[in-house]
């Protein structure tokens, strides 16, 4: 104990010695020091969140907490101030702010795309930036400063938002008295982090989500590289990357999806990133909790669309009116999955609505002593200064703020905030309360008069018996001036009074009355204000259910594996069993247990499939739905991404595929660079987390590309620098990849046979992600899904493969493939095409709608592939194209989208057929399955049915009815006044090969 | 022997590849044709099993019950054996012609500078011998209209058939219509000036409307005058007073249908045809009772929304119908060209998601004709008629069993054969020829 005591001492005179102004000459008077205690007494004092006193005291000096609780000896040489029936609250931390900080400078558009760095001495990259230090960047802002000290900060974490490293952020007390010497707490408190490029550098690279993440992997290993001093060169940002990794990491992640997404790579290296989120982490809660991370949130919530034109209201998204109604209850989600998070201000258009979201966060279930820690105790630990901020303890920063009562309240004045000691005035604190209710005397008669409201804004309300007078209260300075119209008819003649306040229990003073004479009232108090508004809870709409996902179509339950008995189906088995008419098949454990007749199994549900199709499930080699991004178009070759980590799992067209009857896709990188990025092989599990879609065990794959995309043929003149621009660059890239690869590869393998003794003598290979991916293809552990066209190219990469000693596994699109499908043939590379797509290019001039089944007929395994969202919901129409062009018959054909797929993506084991002991990933149709006139009635992936179509118009009509729901919510919301917004349309983007987006 | 065989292969390609421009069309009807024995889809939604078609001269002449044509009096029988017969498909506001590869844009000729500009004739630009014309007629379509592109009023249609030497032969209604973007109520904000590139009401939307109906005031109160001056817009829009032209008004949502007839009425503009219609089902009451057909989207896309019902697409065509408005469909968007071979398949896919299937072939003959206003000579299997028609293996809405055989456009027997199918037959020959 006394131990204690001789260290808090210690540590309060370390703190005087931090305030610089103690050496600085001074020119302006004289220099004496200021050594009084100043001390706080009768308060309610809330020491931390968690421990309250009643009639406590608080004692200061020299900007510190010297004592607090209720026994506190208020020395002599102190200054009282008696808080009698206040409160007094520890100030408010935001840990995630750019404050101080000017908004960086956007680079000029250049003509050209620019692939390098514009800097020398830094990491190869513009967009790492972790040398930067905010504080570098950061002058005080008094005027913001004021609004946030008005809302109850006095400590704000600011950093420069820019780039994917940022740098340095810097912690600042909001103390307008003092200069940056004592402000700053701490100057390099924390590194922050995000996906988003930095809008000073034009640097191409990356060009989307998923290159942000590998770039930051690659800064990861060259940083513990570059640490066990195997450069030969200096990198200031490497450097600082492993100066900086003790500092708190905050990552301004943002979606829900990309909060997960960054927490995967902090994973991957050991790492603890606070997550900056969006205020959507309850559609995923189970998986944010799962982080166990902690989150900065903002609460800045939608304001309700303006929906009064019906046609408009047309116009907005479900999830985004769902938006509006959900969101409030995001900070009360989270508390009660027990994620660790802290508020921000972040995202708020204007500071001054913090409270009144905050209050709307508790109206939705939000617990104030949570509320209160994510607001203090908690940010201060997160940027490691639980131990100077967040709480009224003697040694801490003396940052408290005085109220009139409960903070959280609508009717709580927030009169000081004092921050190191220096009061901030927000509300005099010697305003008389004047609420209450009185019996007003004017001119003979007796009124009631009630006073609500703010002590500083108070409202008056005049009635006698049922009527009510319309009246208005003004009172500023002492002075109240009362107006009311005696009559309460429709003219408009006022009684104006007026009195100085001195005994708020009597008050009187003159006036004039309506006709105009003059006369003395009166008021007197009859009954105290009782604050209603804090135990009355603020009016909150009904919630709607979250869905899986949180959108239209999506499930309030996630669809449950069960036995099915499929009964008297015509079977396709894609199997040399061929088409089994009048059979059963029996689905258990997700797997497809029996194919024969007369089934039964008594725990099963039974299904009638008389005179309906039973299929495996459609199989797209080639798709670009649920991925946030497609293409990392910054460099020709980007092995080092990949779509695994951008697998969105709440993309519509997920559903929409299951309604086609499609159970597995390959999500492809796009084709903007002869070397893509790895692919993500996902079962479309609607509703699950993007990890659940990804294949266990997946086969690993990877696009190449080749032709008019990757020369860029189609891109303007602005791109027409980067290699390769012609066929023979394309070859070149290839060969100088891999020639690097099996360099790097050679290089591992010699440097992990070397005994530890030489190991010491010699440098450790750089880790490189590109060329481990590449050298994986080298060892025929990765399969190659190429993007070709004509016959010469094709040709070439088979060559260029065959002198590395590998194959191609797959030419995807391969519209020329019918010139050389003997020579694939004999390579063994499969083709997957298009049905009949053409002449949208120059390159596929010559493409044919008979080109499956000529590579078909010389041996090649071909699939029918989609490339396109719309398509790939008609997979089994586009397969019965190859027997109107080129004859194939019904049952190859069948083939094309199910087996063949499934064997060029490695997965055949598992999926493309109805064979015992497979994945019951299955579909049942009302028609032949290749006909046009075919509705896949039900779809099923491991025993788990996941569209049905009769279910499907059930949501659709519930859809309607929730969003006319919300549409009378947000109306009802708009007439009692709230804010509205205009309705923005966000339009669901399509990709494509060749789509170049960062994220969706 | 082999060594015999390849070189005739070869001469033959080589025959087939001086030649390969674009098949040659085929010459005028020399003797009268009769299909026996066929199930014919008349194109008003009635079929007739085991029948017969006779036609001479480039019109149709019989049809009826197989047993009662006098085959005696036409030079060439053809049996059909079970196979159908239909009235060639007809492709609504398409581009044919207009472009030959979408990448490249020197072959580009969809879409002309200005905003109103009525005066510019799709038909001069029409590539009679594009590729990708030619291979629509293995799909049995056989008659198209060819719309441009772009501005507010980016110009004026004309009806073609597909087998023929030059536009000039190709037309079948020359400058048939005007067609219109109607202003969107929506804009996108600016995102490389870092505007939200999300959707916005679009202030100036009233504004752009206005605009298109002064001119079209102005050009009635020109066409009522004396016409000094040379008006190329005005005059082009002459047909929309008179009742010779149709305005073709391409919009989606519901409100703005309904503003779109009404002030096309107050203009005095006597037929419009709605194309788009993506909520048009809101107002089919409307539509049905104003006579105002709707050329529905494209349905083999997405729907516009990720709330809008997951088959709408699908069913919006069925769902019209079911009201009363006449409905075809069409093929713009992505691809539009080298996709309008597709057109018996989203009709196809009309008649799985609601519509009877001789309906559904309705949509795409006898009622594609009457909105285009070519019904007294195309669109049905009757009697005074062009014989434009096709033979196919089984149902022609179904790509399992559109398989055609025979196609004739005004009784000239033509060619099915394409770029495409020399292709095939060329490298299937290369691999038949190594056995």
């Amino acid at each position: 104990m006394r131990m204690k005591m001789w260290l808090s001492a210690l540590i309060i005179c370390c703190g005087q010695f931090l305030f610089a102004q103690e050496y600085f000459p001074k020119n302006d008077g004289v220099k004496s020091r200021n050594n009084n205690y100043t001390a706080f007494t009768n308060a309610k004092i809330y020491l931390t969140p968690d421990e309250v006193i009643e009639n406590g005291t608080l004692l200061i000096q020299n900007g510190k907490v010297v004592a607090a609780g209720t026994n506190v000896e208020v020395p002599e040489n102190s200054m009282t101030i008696d808080l009698t029936g206040k409160s007094v609250y520890p100030s408010f931390v935001d840990i995630f702010t750019d404050f101080g900080i000017d908004k960086p400078k956007r680079a000029e558009r250049s003509n050209q795309p620019q692939y390098d760095a514009s800097r020398e001495g830094y990491y190869w990259n513009d967009h790492i930036m972790p040398e930067k230090n905010g504080v570098d960047h950061f002058s005080y802002d008094a005027k913001k400063a004021k609004s946030y000290l008005k809302s109850g900060f006095g400590v704000l974490n600011t950093h420069v938002p820019d780039g994917i490293m940022r740098g340095t952020g810097l912690v600042v007390s909001l103390n307008d008295e003092a200069t940056n010497n004592e402000r700053i707490l701490n100057q390099e408190s924390s590194q922050f982090l995000s996906f988003e490029k930095s809008v000073a550098s034009n640097q191409s690279y990356p060009t989307s989500l998923m290159g942000a993440m590998a770039l930051l992997r690659q800064v990861y290993h060259d940083a513990a590289w570059y640490a066990g001093g195997n450069a030969e060169v200096r990198d200031l940002s490497l450097e600082a990357v492993n100066a900086n990794r003790n500092l708190p990491q905050i990552f301004d992640a943002g979606d829900k999806l990309n909060t997960l997404r960054a927490h995967k790579i902090a994973d991957e290296f050991g790492i603890n990133y606070i997550l900056k989120g969006e205020g959507n982490e309850f559609e995923r809660i189970e998986e944010v909790a799962a982080t166990g991370a902690a989150y900065i949130i903002p609460i800045a919530f939608p304001d309700a669309y303006d929906v009064t034109d019906p046609a408009m209201a047309e116009k907005i998204s479900l999830s985004d009116m769902r938006m509006w109604n959900q969101a409030p209850t995001n900070p009360a989600v989270l508390a009660g999955n027990g994620v660790p998070f802290t508020l921000t201000t972040s995202g708020l258009k204007n500071i001054d609505d913090f409270h009144s979201n905050l209050r709307k966060a508790i109206a939705y279930g939000l617990d104030e002593t949570e509320a209160l820690r994510a607001l203090t105790t908690r940010p201060a630990e997160l940027v490691g200064m639980g131990d100077q901020i967040g709480m009224l303890k003697p040694g801490y920063y003396a940052n408290f703020i005085i109220s009139s009562g409960d903070v959280f309240s609508e009717n709580t004045t927030l009169f000081e905030n004092w921050v190191q000691g220096k009061k901030h005035v927000i509300n005099s604190m010697d305003v008389v309360d004047i609420r209450g209710d009185y019996d007003l005397k004017v001119n003979g008669s007796t009124y009631t008069l009630k006073i609500t409201g703010k002590i500083e804004s108070p409202k008056a309300e005049i009635t006698k018996g049922e009527t009510t007078y319309a009246s208005k209260l003004d009172y500023k300075n002492d002075w109240i001036n009362l107006f009311f119209d005696p009559e309460a008819d429709d003219t408009a003649a006022f009684t104006r009074l007026s009195a100085r306040i001195t005994d708020p229990l009597g008050i009187s003073g003159n006036g004039v009355s309506a006709s105009g004479k003059s006369l003395n009232w009166s008021a007197s108090r009859t009954a105290a204000f009782e604050d209603k508004a804090s135990e009355k809870a603020m009016e909150t709409m009904p919630v709607m259910p979250v869905t899986y996902p949180n959108r239209a179509y999506g499930n309030k339950e996630l669809p449950k594996q069960q036995s099915y008995l499929f009964k008297n189906a015509t079977v396709w088995t894609s199997e040399d069993a061929g088409i089994l008419e009048n059979t059963d098949v029996l689905v258990k454990n997700g797997k497809i247990s029996a194919i024969g007749t007369d089934l039964s199994d008594s725990g099963a549900i039974v299904i009638d499939a008389t005179g309906k199709h039973l299929t495996a499930g459609i199989i797209d080699e080639h798709s670009h739905i649920a991925a946030a991004a497609i293409n990392e178009a910054g460099h020709n070759s980007s092995a080092e991404v990949t779509i695994e980590d951008v697998v969105d799992s709440e993309d519509s067209d997920i559903y929409r595929n299951l309604s086609g009857g499609v159970t597995s896709i390959q999500i492809l990188h796009g084709s903007a660079n002869p070397i893509g990025g790895r692919s993500a092989i996902i079962k479309l599990k609607w509703g699950e987390s993007p990890e659940e879609l990804i294949y266990e065990n997946s086969p690993k794959f990877i696009k190449f590309a080749l032709g008019e995309n990757v020369k860029q043929s189609n891109w303007g003149s602005f791109a027409t620098i980067r290699f390769p621009q012609t066929r023979m660059g394309v070859e070149q890239v290839f060969k100088d990849y891999f020639s690097r690869a099996r360099a790097y590869h050679d290089e591992w393998e010699t440097w992990n046979n070397m005994s530890r003794r030489e190991k010491e003598r010699n440098s450790k290979p750089r880790y490189d992600l590109e060329m481990e991916t590449l050298a994986e293809i080298l060892n025929k552990e990765r399969f190659i899904s190429c993007h070709s066209y004509v016959q010469s190219e094709i040709n070439m990469l088979m060559k260029v493969a065959e002198s590395f000693d590998f194959n191609v596994n797959t030419f995807t699109h391969i519209l020329e493939g019918y010139k050389v499908a003997d020579k694939m043939a004999e390579h063994g590379v499969g083709g997957s095409t298009f049905s009949d797509w053409w002449a949208y290019k120059y390159e596929v001039k010559d493409a044919i709608p008979y080109n499956a089944a000529i590579m078909h007929n010389q041996g090649v395994t071909v699939a029918i592939n989609s490339d396109d969202a719309e398509m790939s919901r008609r997979l089994n129409q586009e397969a019965a194209k190859t027997v109107k062009y080129g004859d194939m018959s019904e049952e190859e054909a069948w083939k094309f989208v199910t087996i063949n797929p499934a064997k060029l993506l490695h997965i055949d084991d598992r999926v493309g057929s109805i064979k015992e002991g497979k994945d019951a990933d299955l579909v049942l149709w009302s028609d032949h399955p290749l006909s046009i006139y075919a509705v896949a009635e039900k779809t099923m992936i491991e025993g788990t049915v996941y569209y049905d179509y009769e279910e499907m118009q059930q949501r659709h009509e519930e859809v309607e009815k929730e969003r006319n729901e919300l549409v009378n919510m947000m109306i009802s919301a708009k007439n009692k006044g709230m804010k509205t917004q205009a309705p923005e349309i966000k339009e669901e983007e399509e990709f494509h090969c060749n789509t170049l987006i960062y994220q969706k | 022997m082999k060594s015999i065989r390849s070189i005739i292969t070869s001469l033959t390609l080589l025959l087939a590849l001086t030649l390969s421009a674009q098949q040659t069309p085929a010459p005028a009807q020399q003797e009268a044709v009769l299909i026996t024995g066929v199930t014919t889809h008349i194109g008003n939604g009635e079929v007739i099993e085991n029948s017969a078609v006779g036609f001479a001269e480039g019109k149709i002449n019989f049809v009826g019950p197989a047993s009662e044509a006098e085959s005696g009096s036409y030079g060439k029988v053809i049996e059909g054996n079970g196979r159908h017969l239909y009235p060639g498909f007809i492709a609504v506001n398409s581009t044919l012609g207009l472009v030959e590869i979408d990448a490249v844009r020197a072959t580009d000729d969809i879409e002309e500078v200005g905003g109103i500009i009525p005066h510019v004739r799709s038909l001069i630009a029409y590539n009679a011998e594009s590729k990708v014309v030619e291979s629509m007629r293995p799909n049995g379509v056989l008659m198209a209209q060819i719309a441009p592109r772009g501005g507010r009023v980016p110009g004026t249609s004309s009806v073609v058939q597909l087998d023929a030497w030059n536009w000039e032969d190709a037309a079948l209604k020359v400058d048939d219509a005007i067609h219109m973007d109607w202003p969107s109520r929506y804009t996108r904000g600016r995102w490389w000036l870092g505007e939200d590139p999300g959707l916005k009401p679009n202030d100036k939307y009233r504004e752009q409307v206005d605009e298109v109906f002064t001119f079209m005031k102005e050009a009635k109160a020109y066409l009522a005058g004396p016409q000094q001056e040379i008006n190329l817009p005005y005059q082009a829009v002459k047909g929309l007073f008179d009742g010779s032209q149709k305005l073709y008004i391409n919009v989606d949502d519901s409100k703005s249908i309904l503003e779109a007839i009404e002030r096309t009425e107050a203009a005095g503009i006597g037929k419009i045809v709605i194309i788009g219609g993506d909520n048009a089902h809101l107002v089919a009451e409307t539509l049905a009772e104003k006579n105002i057909p709707v050329v529905v989207k494209r349905p083999h896309r997405i729907p516009e929304n990720s709330y809008q019902n997951v088959k709408h697409p699908f069913k919006l065509a069925s769902m019209l119908a079911d009201k009363g408005v006449m409905v075809t469909v069409d093929v713009s968007g992505q691809m539009e060209r080298m996709n309008t071979r597709n057109l018996p398949f989203y009709a196809g896919t009309v008649a799985a998601y609601g519509m009877d299937k001789e309906d559904a072939v309705k949509m795409i003959t006898g009622d594609a004709a009457k909105i285009l206003g070519i019904e007294e000579f195309a669109g049905t299997i009757a009697v005074g008629k062009d014989a434009t028609l096709f033979l196919s293996e089984g149902d022609a809405l179904d790509m399992r069993t559109n398989k055609v055989s025979e196609a004739f456009i005004q009784g000239r027997d033509i060619s099915l054969e394409t770029h495409q199918t020399e292709l095939y037959k060329r490298y299937s020959n290369k691999y038949d020829n190594q056995e």
